[in-house]
């Protein structure tokens, strides 16, 4: 027998996914506990504190509302990409996942400048609790980002082999992909509220 | 299928390949083991020289300690600092550098493939990384021993302000603990996986050997208990290097000099994270030694379990219950008694899956015909020792009674005896029950009984007295450990003690060189099953070939069909139609 | 006053709440001991009887009598005991019945690396107000001198006398980091916790002198961080409490200190 592992790109009669779907899956799981604890301390803390901070009177709500929309826009261009996986239009495929890989480093760019002026007022995050969370909830989500587009990349240039020997194979890494990059928006959308508007 | 036909150039890969990078479960199981071994050796060292200290507080260390430098036993006589070190580090490296990689990483990589019939884990790159990751980890973690201030000092449960403040080897513990713990969750979703989509035709889960469900239930834990102590972690390390104020409440003062930090934050948080994961990670520990204590406990017993599916139940259960009752380990805080009458309340709760779990071991017992092979030896001692651990849980468990045995040395000996006369017992009972699998000899018997009865009777040497010293109230973690008069009464206990650890360590080079030298001189088994066994593993070929089987394999019942009335033999194989 | 020992059992217990405590460590022990010495005659009864020899098989069917389940729901129904019976009970009205504050010596430690700071009232009852930004070294609870509740207020380091017979109720609070404040003679043990003020109380039953030990993991001092409680009779303590008073110069106001290098995390050597 050779060393053969099933379900690769076959899904499983029964669970109904393939490996990697189910692998993507616990993973998310694993960061819901990872982002949970942050979120749980961020509410421990808070109800502990004497004096918090609104969000919205410190930190630069437009230019988060700008990024949110940013974000969503990117998920979107990435079930394009996926779909147009799908439909076999492989061209498409790689201008929609250029995009999403592009709208991704605007919002790190865009993180960036929002940082940078923090700096300028000498807000760090020794400055408070707050901050201290603000800059560590934010920094763990970029490098989230920065972790997507490091795999959106690979799956734009050199991952692209896989297209041609096993389309399946490769349309469910896409896919698999995708599945992050949806966590890690979804992680956003409850980052913007939770610390520029409460 | 073209894009898999480089798996039969296996045999064409080089020997770093196939030895060192390898893909292959069993390698990478192998891997896992040795190093553990290796962690869980160092890390009895680093306590037999601690037991140096308790047994003669400030008297130099006799030829070992002039090997130390001035910063670490000046004269041969251990700082407390340096005491320190070696108390946290000896908690971590058994912990997450020995029993879980040993337990998960070693038998769980070998052997989960194996009995379910699968060729490899589903995602055999990704299970390399994991041990790499744990190897940097380790590694990272050993290095802290030579910057300037020594390896982290404030326990293994690291709590601040006390390891916010301390040297930089605390820094290094966090980073290493990252790496375990990415290392952890890769191994956690493979095993998922595996277990999920590769099992073989005809082996339902209710089919499953109750190793491979045990390792099912343990991944879970580990896949969502581990990321709150990562984001412990993370914050951690803000307040070490950044200068945040998570675990550093407002108006401290440290020697007389108030500390330059906003404040603000919970030294508490850091508690409930910690425990979050520490509690279920006790389970880890725990849970995959039943599993091997099951697994050789039936093969030779010949009879199958007294109730498999309340084991399966039980260990489901007690899987989730173990996220519920992190904070008994908090009593002391000042908790409201609403929330600790809770957690009290589950803590009894979980007590009873644990009673189920060893009384179906021991009716199983009853009606066998017990072969006393070596790894029975283990496997059986498992059964009181770990009665004994998880009876002591009681008192520390109810609040009222915990107030006098709370962080005494009653604690240290209550986990000792679920961790090392349990969880060790059993590792140890499963390799010298699967060594004939993996090498396809034998380990020599007399002197694997030798090494049970000598370790046996030290290591009970070294708990026993524990909760003799815990009733009388000694503080643990005490440099110096006859200051107060409470503690000077059972002083004499500690000699004692420090006598049976050394016992203990010197029992273990009769283990050592029988590992190595069955290598070589051990008898060579005549079948691929030499125990009589039912399940899967058995049925590959000795040792199991890259992809494990000469032929997809096929389950046809449960697995512990041990004399079965009717059958010519006293074993019918999950195999054998 | 006799003279108290230490041995290898529970440490006398000289307070009135103690007893309880001490009752249910004993049933415990006795449930652990009879479910174990039960487990381990059924354990050894098996292996000898059960032994492979020649004319032995092992049985298939297992032998299902009721006995272990009605154990089980035995062990769970003891289980219920303790905690509904006991511990409950025992955890709360030590907890949720503390004395009056009134009725009672009231006594602030604050733990730091290595010592119990101990903090009277003083005769007005009122504790002085204390601001970490003035601590130093001659003022470990930064004691805000300017307070005149602080004026009359003693302080003594590691030395914490009380008298027999009388409710102590002791607020516990660390400067630096957590310790554990703990007087096995007692039976309190409670987290010192910066930045939270945790009470706790007892009575003495019994006058002497005995050790307050460190339970938790607070540094390379640890485990010589050993302060003294002394139960004193009535008319003794208030002879100290007198003579401590006495010692109270009034102090000059403290001028800001010296500033010394800011810890910062991470630095300590």
């Amino acid at each position: 027998m050779s060393a053969e592992i099933k379900y690769i790109d076959e899904p499983h009669p029964v669970s109904g996914l393939t490996n990697s779907k189910l692998g993507i899956w616990l993973f998310i799981a694993s960061e819901i506990m990872l982002f949970g604890g942050l979120f749980s301390s961020y509410i421990l803390l808070r109800v502990g504190s004497a004096e918090w901070p609104r969000g919205a009177s410190v930190l630069n709500v437009p230019l988060a509302t700008f990024n949110t929309i940013v974000l969503i826009t990117s998920s979107v261009t990435m079930v394009m990409a996926w779909a147009s996986l799908m439909k076999n239009q492989f061209n498409k495929y790689r201008f929609f996942m250029a995009m999403t890989i592009l709208l991704a480093l605007v919002f790190l760019v865009v993180k960036g400048f929002e940082y940078h002026a923090k700096f300028e007022h000498e807000h760090y995050p020794s400055t408070s609790v707050f901050y201290a969370l603000y800059f560590t909830l934010t920094g763990l989500h970029g490098i989230h980002i920065l972790g997507g587009v490091v795999v959106n990349s690979y799956f734009l240039f050199p991952g692209t082999k896989l297209w041609k020997t096993n389309p399946k194979q490769f349309a469910g890494r896409v896919e698999c992909a995708g599945l992050y990059w949806h966590f890690v928006d979804l992680v956003w959308i409850f980052l913007f509220p939770v610390l520029y508007l409460l | 299928m073209s894009h898999h036909d480089h798996h039969e150039a296996a045999h064409e890969l080089s020997w770093i390949q196939k030895y060192v990078f390898s893909v292959d479960h069993k390698v990478i199981g192998i891997q896992y083991t040795i190093t553990a071994l290796i962690f869980l050796f160092f890390g009895f060292c680093l306590m037999m020289m601690m037991r140096w200290q308790l047994a003669f507080p400030g008297e130099p260390l006799p030829v070992i300690g002039n090997l130390f430098s001035d910063s670490t036993m000046p004269g041969g006589v251990m700082l407390p600092d340096f005491y320190n070190s070696l108390g946290a580090m000896h908690g971590t490296i058994m912990v997450f550098l020995g029993v879980v990689p040993l337990s998960v990483g070693g038998f769980g990589n070998y052997l989960v493939p194996l009995q379910i019939g699968a060729p490899d884990m589903a995602f055999p790159k990704l299970n390399a990384a994991s041990y790499w990751s744990y190897f940097i980890g380790g590694v990272t973690m050993l290095s802290s021993f030579f910057v300037p201030g020594g390896a982290a000092n404030s326990g293994w449960t690291s709590y601040p302000p006390l390891a916010d403040i301390a040297t930089t080897g605390q820094t290094i513990w966090l980073f290493g603990m990252v790496a375990l713990i990415t290392s952890s969750l890769l191994g956690s979703v493979n095993f998922i996986v595996t277990v999920v989509q590769l099992r073989a035709k005809g082996l339902s889960f209710f089919r499953m050997p109750f190793f491979v469900w045990a390792q099912f239930v343990t991944s879970f834990l580990l896949l969502l208990a581990f990321p709150p102590l990562e984001a412990a972690g993370v914050m951690q390390l803000m307040d070490r290097l950044a200068g945040t104020s998570f675990f550093l409440p407002t108006g401290l003062a440290i020697s007389g000099t108030p500390m330059a930090v906003s404040g603000g934050g919970s030294p508490i948080l850091w508690q409930h994270l910690f425990w979050f994961l520490a509690h279920p990670e006790v389970y880890v520990l725990i849970l995959p030694a039943f599993g091997l204590v099951t697994e050789i406990i039936v093969t030779n017993v010949r009879r199958p379990l007294y109730s498999y599916r309340t084991m399966i139940y039980s260990v489901i259960f007690l899987g989730f219950t173990s996220f519920i009752v992190w904070a008994h380990h908090m009593f002391m805080t000042g908790m409201g008694t609403t929330i600790s009458n809770f957690f009290q309340t589950t803590t009894m709760i979980i007590s009873i899956p644990s009673v189920i779990l060893l009384t179906v071991l021991l009716l199983t017992l009853w009606g066998g015909s017990i072969r006393y092979t070596v790894p029975m030896y283990f496997a059986l001692a498992f059964l009181p020792m770990f009665a004994i651990g998880g009876l002591t849980g009681l008192p520390l468990g109810l609040t009222a009674s915990d107030i006098h045995l709370h962080d005494t040395y009653y604690v240290i000996g209550h986990f000792h005896y679920v961790v090392a006369p349990g969880t060790l017992f059993a590792l140890f009972g499963g390799i010298y029950h699967w060594y004939p699998k993996v090498t396809g000899r034998m380990m020599n018997r007399a002197l694997g009984k030798i090494h049970f009865w000598i370790s046996f009777i030290a290591i009970n040497g070294i708990f026993m007295p524990m909760f003799i010293q815990g009733i009388a109230g000694v503080s643990r973690r005490l440099a110096i450990p006859n200051i107060y008069e409470h503690a000077q009464a059972v002083q004499g206990t500690n000699v004692f003690m420090s006598c049976s650890a050394w016992l203990l360590g010197i029992a273990q080079f009769i283990f050592i060189y029988n590992f190595f030298m069955s290598l070589k001189t051990g008898e060579k088994v005549t079948s691929d099953n030499p125990w009589d066994a039912t399940t899967l593993e058995w049925l590959a070929p000795t040792p199991p070939p890259h992809g494990n089987f000469s032929k997809e394999p096929h389950v046809y019942r449960g697995p512990y069909e041990y004399s079965v009335p009717g059958e010519k033999q006293d074993f019918s194989p999950q195999f054998v139609a | 006053m006799e003279p108290i020992t230490y041995g290898w059992g529970l440490p006398p217990n000289l307070s009135v709440h103690g007893p309880a405590i001490d009752h249910l460590i004993i049933v415990i022990h006795w449930f652990m001991a009879a479910l174990f010495v039960g487990w381990g005659a059924f354990f050894i009864y098996c292996l000898i009887r059960f032994r492979k020899r020649p004319g032995h098989s092992a049985v298939y069917e297992s032998t299902h009598s009721k006995l272990p389940k009605l154990l089980e729901v035995g062990v769970a129904l003891f289980e219920v005991f303790l905690l509904v019976g006991l511990s409950y009970p025992i955890w709360s009205k030590y907890k949720n019945q503390p004395p009056a504050e009134d009725q009672a010596v009231s006594v602030r430690v604050v733990a730091q690396q290595f010592a119990w700071n101990i903090h009277y009232p003083g005769q007005d009852g009122k504790f002085g107000k204390s601001d970490p930004k003035m601590i130093s070294g001659g003022n470990p609870l930064g004691l805000d001198l300017n307070d005149p509740a602080a004026r009359d207020d003693i302080v003594t380091i590691n030395q914490l006398h009380v008298p027999v017979h009388k409710p102590v109720i002791v607020h516990i609070s660390s400067s630096d980091v957590i310790h554990g404040f703990n007087i096995p003679v007692m039976r309190v043990k409670q987290d010192a916790i910066p930045g939270m003020s945790i009470p706790v109380w007892f009575e003495a039953t019994q006058t002497g002198q005995f050790d307050i030990a460190c339970a938790q993991l607070c540094g390379n001092g640890h485990s010589m961080m050993r302060g003294y409680l002394t139960v004193d009779t009535p008319e003794a303590f208030n002879a100290w409490v007198a003579d401590q008073e006495q010692q109270l110069q009034p102090p000059p106001i403290a001028p800001a200190p010296a500033a010394p290098a800011p810890v910062t995390p991470g630095s300590e050597g």
